[in-house]
C-alpha cells in the first residue's frame, strides 16, 4: 500500500470514527438544551387512579383486575419462578409500602395485600434512565412503552422503585392463554408495563383493572379520573379521603393512590 | 505492524487456537441464548443485572488503569514508565473491547443497540457511558499507533499527539465514573445510591488494573527477551499498595455509613451480603473472602520486602484482582438488586450458558491482548538487538 493512500485511508477513519462520537453528542446536547422541565403544575389532564385497600380486600377481586388486565393484554402465564410478566399484581401491604407500616399498624391492614402497578410517576425515574426514549411520558402523564424501540438493557428496570417493570425473558408468544386479536402482544427481549389501558382511554373507556374492581366489590373500590379537573372523580374523592402513595420520599409523584 | 501478530512461534499459535476454541464455545452459548433469550441465564424478575453487567463494571476499571502508567510519564516525566505506556494502553484496548461486549450480550434486543446513537438521550448516564467508552477507545487507538509507530522507526512521536495524551488522563477517569453514575442516581436502589462509589470504583480500578499490568509485565519478560525491568514493576506495585489502601478505606466508609446509620433499606442489603437475608445467604461466603482477602493482601503489601520479592509480588497482585472482581463483579451489581424494591428475596447464580458467553468475551479480550502484546514484544525485541 502506497503511503498516500495509506494517509488517506488513516484520515477517512478518524474522521468517521469522529462523526459517529460527535453527531451523537451534538444533538443529544442540542436536545438538552431545547427540551424543557416536566410541569409541576397539575394544569391540564393528568389521569390518576386510587385504589380503595379495604374494598379491594377481598383477593377474587384483585384477581378479577389482574385477570382483566391479563387477558386484555395478552399478558403470558409463565410458570417459571421469577420470570413472569405482571402489569398489574398483589402484594403485601407491608412490601409495597416498606416505609409506612410498623408493628402497631392495625393488622387488618398490614396483613392485608393490595394491589400494585405502574404508578405513572410524574418524575419517572425509569424515563429519565432509558438510552433509547423507548419509555417516555405522554402528556396526560401516562408512562408509556414502545416495545419496538426497546433494545432490553433493563435500565428502567434497575431504576423504577415499585418493581413495576417486566422483562421477557423468552418468547411470551407460547404462554398467553387466549390471544386476545385487539391487542399486540410482545416479543423477547424487551421490557413492558402497565400503560394505565391507553388503548380504553382513547375510546373513553375507564381501564379494565377500575372497571373489575367496582363490577366485584361495588363503586369506589378503585376510582380513576383527571387531576387537573378538580371535580373529577380522583379530585373529589383525595379530597374527603385519606391517602398514601408508594415511597413518598422518593420524589417521583406517583399517580395511583391507595385508601388506607 | 500488525504482521508482526501474524508470525510466530509453534507455542504462540497453539495459544491462540486454545483462545479460538474458546471464543468458539462462548459463541456458540451465545447462539443459544440468542435463540432462546435471556431466559437461559439466572437472572430474573427481581435481579435483572447479573454477570455480564457486573464483569463490564469491572472491566471498565481495568482499562481506566492505563492512566497509572500513563500519568506519571507523560505528567511527571518519570522516563522508566517510557517502557510500560504501551503496555498499558494495550490492555486498555482489549478491556473496552470487553466492556462493549458485555454491554452487548446482555441485551433482549441486540440488533436495536444503535437506538442510542439514533435516538442520543442526554439524561440517560448510559448513553454516556457508550459514548465516554467509544472516545476512550479511540484514543487509546490513536496514541498507541502514534506513540508506538514514531518509537519502531526511531524517531519523536509527532507533537500534536501530547495534548491527545493528556486529553486521554481525565477521560480515563471519566469512564468509571460515568459507569458509576449508572448505578449511583436511581433513587430506588439505596445499595448503590452513595456519593462514593464513583471513587470507590476508581480506587479499586487503579488496584486492580495495575496488578493486572504486573503480572503482565512478569509473564512478558519470562516467555520473551523484553523486559520491561524490575524498577518499573516495583513503581507499579507501589501504586497499587497506595491504590488498595484507599480502596479498602472506602469500602470501610461504606460500611460504616450504611451499618451505624442503621436505616433499614441501607442496613437490608449488607446484611444480606455479610449475613444473608431471609435465610438466603449465597453472597455471604463470597463477601467475607473477598474482605478479608483485600485486607490480608493490603497488610502484605504495605511491607516493602515482601513487595520486593517479585514471586510475592505476583500472588499479592493476583490477591488484589482476585479480591476486587468479587467485590465488583459479583457482590456490587447482585446485592443492589437483593432484597427487592418490594423487598422480596430473590437469590441468583449464573448458569453455564452466561459463564461460557462471559469467558467467550473474556477470550476475545485476550485473544486482542496476546495481538497486540506480540505487536509491542516484537518491535521491542527488534530494537533491543540493534
Amino acid at each position: 500500500m502506497n503511503e498516500s493512500r495509506r494517509n488517506f485511508l488513516k484520515v477517512a477513519g478518524a474522521s468517521a470514527v469522529g462523526a459517529a462520537w460527535g453527531i451523537p453528542v451534538v444533538s443529544a446536547l442540542a436536545k438538552a438544551i431545547k427540551s424543557t422541565p416536566l410541569p409541576a403544575n397539575l394544569s391540564g389532564k393528568r389521569w390518576a387512579m386510587i385504589v380503595d385497600i379495604n374494598k379491594c380486600k377481598r383477593p377474587e377481586v384483585r384477581r378479577a383486575c389482574a385477570d382483566a388486565c391479563r387477558s386484555l393484554h395478552n399478558i403470558p402465564d409463565i410458570e417459571r419462578p421469577h420470570r413472569e410478566i405482571e402489569w398489574i399484581w398483589s402484594d403485601g401491604f407491608e412490601n409495597a409500602f416498606p416505609n409506612q407500616s410498623n408493628e402497631h399498624t392495625r393488622a387488618d391492614l398490614r396483613e392485608s395485600d393490595v394491589l400494585v402497578m405502574c404508578n405513572h410517576c410524574d418524575r419517572p425515574p425509569c424515563v429519565r434512565v432509558c438510552p433509547t426514549q423507548a419509555t417516555f411520558r405522554r402528556a396526560d402523564g401516562i408512562i408509556m412503552m414502545d416495545e419496538h424501540r426497546c433494545i432490553g438493557c433493563r435500565y428502567c428496570i434497575a431504576a423504577c422503585p415499585y418493581g413495576a417493570r417486566s422483562f421477557n425473558w423468552e418468547d411470551p408468544a407460547p404462554h398467553i392463554k387466549q390471544l386476545n386479536p385487539d391487542y399486540p402482544h410482545r416479543t423477547r427481549g424487551v421490557v413492558e408495563k402497565c400503560t394505565l389501558c391507553a388503548e380504553r382511554l382513547a375510546e373513553g373507556l375507564e381501564p379494565a383493572c377500575v372497571e373489575a374492581a367496582n363490577r366485584l366489590a361495588g363503586p369506589g373500590a378503585m376510582i380513576f379520573g383527571d387531576l387537573g379537573d378538580p371535580n373529577s372523580a380522583v379530585s373529589q374523592a383525595l379530597r374527603v379521603k385519606t391517602t398514601i402513595r408508594r415511597k413518598p420520599s422518593l420524589g417521583t409523584s406517583p399517580s395511583v393512590f391507595y385508601v388506607v | 505492524m500488525l504482521e508482526k501478530a501474524f508470525t510466530g512461534s509453534r507455542r504462540y499459535w497453539i495459544w491462540i487456537f486454545c483462545l479460538l476454541a474458546l471464543i468458539g464455545a462462548g459463541g456458540i452459548a451465545y447462539l443459544v441464548q440468542l435463540q432462546d433469550g435471556l431466559s437461559v441465564t439466572g437472572m430474573n424478575r427481581d435481579v435483572s443485572w447479573g454477570l455480564y453487567i457486573a464483569q463490564f463494571t469491572f472491566m471498565v476499571g481495568v482499562a481506566a488503569s492505563a492512566v497509572m502508567v500513563v500519568l506519571p510519564y507523560y505528567l511527571h516525566d518519570f522516563k522508566a514508565f517510557g517502557k510500560v505506556t504501551i503496555l498499558g494502553e494495550f490492555l486498555a484496548i482489549p478491556s473496552v473491547v470487553c466492556c462493549a461486549l458485555f454491554i452487548f450480550v446482555d441485551m433482549g434486543q441486540p440488533q436495536r443497540v444503535l437506538n442510542v446513537l439514533l435516538h442520543p438521550t442526554p439524561h440517560s448516564m448510559m448513553f454516556w457511558d457508550m459514548m465516554a467508552l467509544g472516545g476512550y477507545l479511540f484514543l487509546n487507538v490513536i496514541i498507541s499507533m502514534v506513540t508506538f509507530g514514531a518509537e519502531r522507526k526511531g524517531i519523536a512521536p509527532p507533537k500534536w499527539i501530547r495534548p491527545v495524551i493528556i486529553l486521554s488522563i481525565p477521560w480515563a477517569v471519566s469512564i468509571h465514573t460515568v459507569t458509576a453514575f449508572l448505578y449511583s442516581g436511581l433513587e430506588g436502589r439505596s445499595f448503590w445510591m452513595t456519593a462514593i462509589l464513583a471513587p470507590r470504583f476508581l480506587a479499586s480500578a487503579f488496584a486492580s488494573g495495575p496488578s493486572l499490568l504486573i503480572l503482565l509485565c512478569l509473564l512478558v519478560r519470562r516467555i520473551s527477551k523484553f523486559d520491561p525491568g524490575k524498577e518499573v514493576i516495583q513503581k507499579i506495585a507501589v501504586i497499587v499498595t497506595y491504590a488498595m489502601a484507599i480502596n479498602v478505606f472506602f469500602v470501610a466508609m461504606e460500611l460504616f455509613t450504611g451499618i451505624y446509620s442503621d436505616i433499614p433499606e441501607h442496613m437490608n442489603h449488607f446484611q444480606y451480603m455479610f449475613f444473608g437475608l431471609h435465610g438466603h445467604h449465597a453472597l455471604v461466603p463470597w463477601m467475607w473472602a473477598a474482605q478479608l482477602l483485600a485486607l490480608g493482601v493490603l497488610i502484605a503489601l504495605l511491607f516493602p520486602r515482601a513487595r520486593r520479592n517479585e514471586k510475592v509480588l505476583a500472588f499479592l497482585a493476583a490477591g488484589v484482582i482476585l479480591s476486587i472482581w468479587i467485590d465488583k463483579g459479583l457482590g456490587l451489581v447482585v446485592a443492589g438488586f437483593i432484597p427487592s424494591p418490594l423487598e422480596h428475596v430473590t437469590e441468583y447464580a449464573p448458569t453455564a450458558i452466561e459463564g461460557l458467553v462471559t469467558l467467550g468475551v473474556y477470550g476475545i479480550g485476550i485473544l486482542i491482548l496476546t495481538g497486540l502484546y506480540k505487536i509491542a514484544i516484537s518491535v521491542r525485541e527488534g530494537l533491543q538487538a540493534h
